[in-house]
């Protein structure tokens, strides 16, 4: 039997089985225990990848948990699908692509950065369940899935984000965090109520087959909306992100990011692939859009005036967040008129998801090199650092690579999707660009500070003693500078191989509903 | 904390064990009634805390040490997914040992039934893993709050004082 059909299980079980063999992987020393965690983040990434290649070349994959065979999905004859079914559709292999990477690349990083603590095996088990937590929620083809991977995902992070326990700060901003997650999760799981009581199902595609737009529906969608955009960071609700972001270790931070993108990844799954065409009237759209541009503007103009190093980057993170909102937004207000979707609205989509991969990406190699300016020079404020290019080249480097990105830049891949995003929210309503060219403005002029003040200027006394950080560390940071290299040299490639079958995926929902209700009926 | 009363560690010796007997007949009857590995394990966990009220931290601590529950917990989780990759032949997660014979895989008759308890296959190895994973989790959490509340004493700098003495 051809094993790669189950790729989809693997994604998930082999990094469930990293977190549960770390305790006994941590028994044989450091050594093992590290051993271990590249060895399970590399498969797990080989898998994602491998996952991606099949449904590229193969379209949209099923899995069904426990059954006698991989594609039964509707057993017996019956016209609704009962068990665990995965559905990977190009969007979701997409994903799971974009955040496995970013977890390989924390997990290399966290290697020595976490060298100080103990309890490591803690460490590396909290970090793999994150890791398979993130890749359920953008795996799974059943909403009641989601909500279960959500809370594991959440439950993981609020250990990871307080595991600089010694500082009061971490445990602040975990608890936080706690507070925030389990009201977003609670909506949730209400959501996933109200489909069950009307639908008698929670799998997506059996409802979004079934479903009519009444006021149950109403609610659920309301839920869902604000808790996703809640637990992704988008401003009204963005309290938590400087906070959790800048206390958790960087390793941890660049994972976070990822993982708000499963968040976002829900939210438009929801969107596009549950009520699609039935969503009715624009307010929807329009919601999320103003919540796009309220993030966009309101996140860098936080981030300008903050004097921290990872608290500024927490806030960039909101506004970068906002582009992407904006984007799908537009996608999704243009998705029942085709001449829209053909003149602006597919570009938008393509800008928003090449903008997922590009920010997770960027956003991480930032975090993680702000994490090794914290381990060499022991600071992250701005007003005590300064010219560490001296002796930390590589991260400086690497540092400059990314700014450069986030700020869109013309050759660099942030300037790609930034102006796909730009040049389709014109044609919807031209001050939506204009927000997004100041936000990109102000991103610039911030990144211009920090690299000014970090890593320019004259050599200080403090920082005499300062040397690069250690090579596995390095290592972490050039997997992800080598993505936004390869991403920036090949944007062609990138747009018409990665992006589009993830955009075309995203707006098919007849197929997204065929590949688990084809068979019935 | 200190210990509490002769009687109340006596009812402790003898009902503590009725508790422990009660969770694993939740855990390994899992499919057939009400609850699960999650629910007995909760149950079972519970005879931590009322040793915790009748004996004492110090005292319990010196019966067991929570290396045993992390070694309980770290066991039941590797039991869960090893059970779900045996079945990868099929599915991941496939019940490859209902319907086999065996100690878990006893046949069915059709038709109304009591309730076979050894049928399910890997949903009671499953099951029993929840339950170990469980125990160990809840118990590990009452015993670390009992740390904290040591922790807490040492700051103020005075010693414990019981409830009834």
């Amino acid at each position: 039997m051809n094993w790669q059909i189950h790729l989809p299980a693997l994604a998930l079980a082999v990094p469930l089985l990293g977190a549960f063999v770390s305790p006994v992987a941590g028994l044989g020393g450091r050594l093992t225990r590290n051993a271990w965690m590249v060895l399970v983040s590399m498969a797990t990434t080989a898998i994602c990848i491998l996952l991606w290649q099949r449904v590229v070349a193969g379209g949209t994959v099923v899995y069904v948990m426990g059954a006698e065979a991989w594609n039964i999905t509707l057993p017996s004859g019956l016209s609704w699908p009962i068990r665990i079914i995965l559905e990977v559709d190009a969007f979701s292999a997409f994903m799971v692509v974009v955040g496995s990477i970013a977890a390989l690349a924390g997990a290399f990083f966290s290697l020595r950065f976490m060298d100080k603590f103990t309890g490591l095996e803690k460490f590396s088990a909290l970090f793999f369940l994150l890791v398979t937590g993130m890749l359920g929620m953008q795996l799974t083809g059943d909403l009641f899935n989601f909500f279960v991977f959500l809370e594991i995902a959440s439950v993981a992070s609020f250990g990871l984000i307080a595991f600089w326990r010694d500082r009061p700060e971490a445990v602040e901003a975990s608890f936080k965090y706690m507070v925030v997650s389990t009201i977003s999760a609670m909506f949730v799981l209400i959501a996933v109520g109200f489909f069950y009581g009307r639908y008698n199902a929670v799998n997506i595609a059996a409802v979004a087959r079934m479903l009519h737009m009444g006021y149950a529906e109403k609610i659920a969608l309301v839920f869902i909306v604000v808790s996703l955009a809640m637990k992704c960071g988008a401003v009204p609700m963005h309290m938590w992100t400087p906070d959790a972001y800048a206390e958790a270790p960087a390793g941890v931070t660049c994972l976070l990011v990822a993982v708000s993108q499963a968040s976002l990844y829900g939210l438009f799954r929801v969107c596009f692939s549950l009520y699609g065409a039935s969503l009715g009237s624009t307010v929807v759209p329009w919601t999320i859009i103003v919540m796009g541009v309220l993030s966009m503007f309101i996140g860098v103009t936080m981030a300008v005036i903050q004097k921290e190093m990872k608290r500024l980057m927490a806030y960039h993170s909101v506004s970068q967040i906002g582009y992407i909102l904006m984007a799908l937004g537009v996608g999704l207000l243009s998705l029942k008129d085709p001449q829209a979707m053909a003149d602006y609205g597919f570009t938008a989509m393509k800008g928003g998801i090449f903008h997922i991969i590009n920010y997770t990406m960027y956003k991480g190699l930032l975090f993680l090199t702000a994490g090794a300016v914290f381990y060499s020079a022991g600071t992250r404020n701005l007003n005590e650092l300064g010219g560490l290019a001296r002796v930390m080249p590589l991260t400086t480097f690497m540092f400059a690579i990314a700014a450069a990105a986030i700020a869109g830049l013309p050759p660099f891949n942030g300037f790609v999707s930034k102006l796909l995003i730009y040049q389709s929210t014109f044609a919807v309503y031209p001050l939506l660009a204009v927000a997004a060219l100041v936000t990109s403005v102000l991103t610039l002029a911030s990144f211009v500070k920090v690299f000014q003040t970090a890593f320019l200027g004259p050599a200080k006394k403090t920082f005499e003693k300062v040397t690069e950080v250690p090579a596995s560390m390095l290592l972490g940071m050039s997997v992800l500078t080598i993505v936004i290299v390869a991403l920036t040299l090949f944007p062609g490639w990138t747009l018409s191989h990665l992006v589009e079958p993830a955009a075309k995926a995203l707006v098919d929902q007849a197929g997204y509903i065929s590949a688990v209700m084809g068979g019935g009926l | 904390m200190n210990p509490l009363s002769v009687v109340v560690r006596t009812i402790c010796d003898i009902f503590a064990w009725f508790m422990g007997i009660f969770g694993v007949y939740i855990i390994i009857h899992g499919h057939l009634t009400p609850g699960g590995g999650f629910q007995g394990g909760a149950v079972v966990a519970t005879m931590a805390a009322f040793l915790l009220v009748a004996y004492g931290g110090k005292k319990v601590l010196s019966f067991v040490r929570p290396g045993f529950y992390s070694g309980m917990e770290t066991a039941g989780l590797l039991l869960f997914i090893t059970a779900g990759f045996l079945g990868m032949g099929t599915t991941f997660f496939y019940n490859f040992l209902a319907g086999r014979g065996g100690l878990f895989g006893a046949v069915v008759p059709i038709g109304p039934n009591s309730g076979i308890l050894n049928s399910a296959g890997t949903i009671s190895v499953m099951n029993i893993a929840v339950g170990l994973e469980v125990i160990g989790g809840l118990s590990l959490i009452l015993i670390y709050m009992f740390k904290g509340i040591r922790l807490f004493d040492d700051h103020a700098g005075r010693s414990e004082s019981g409830h009834d003495r």
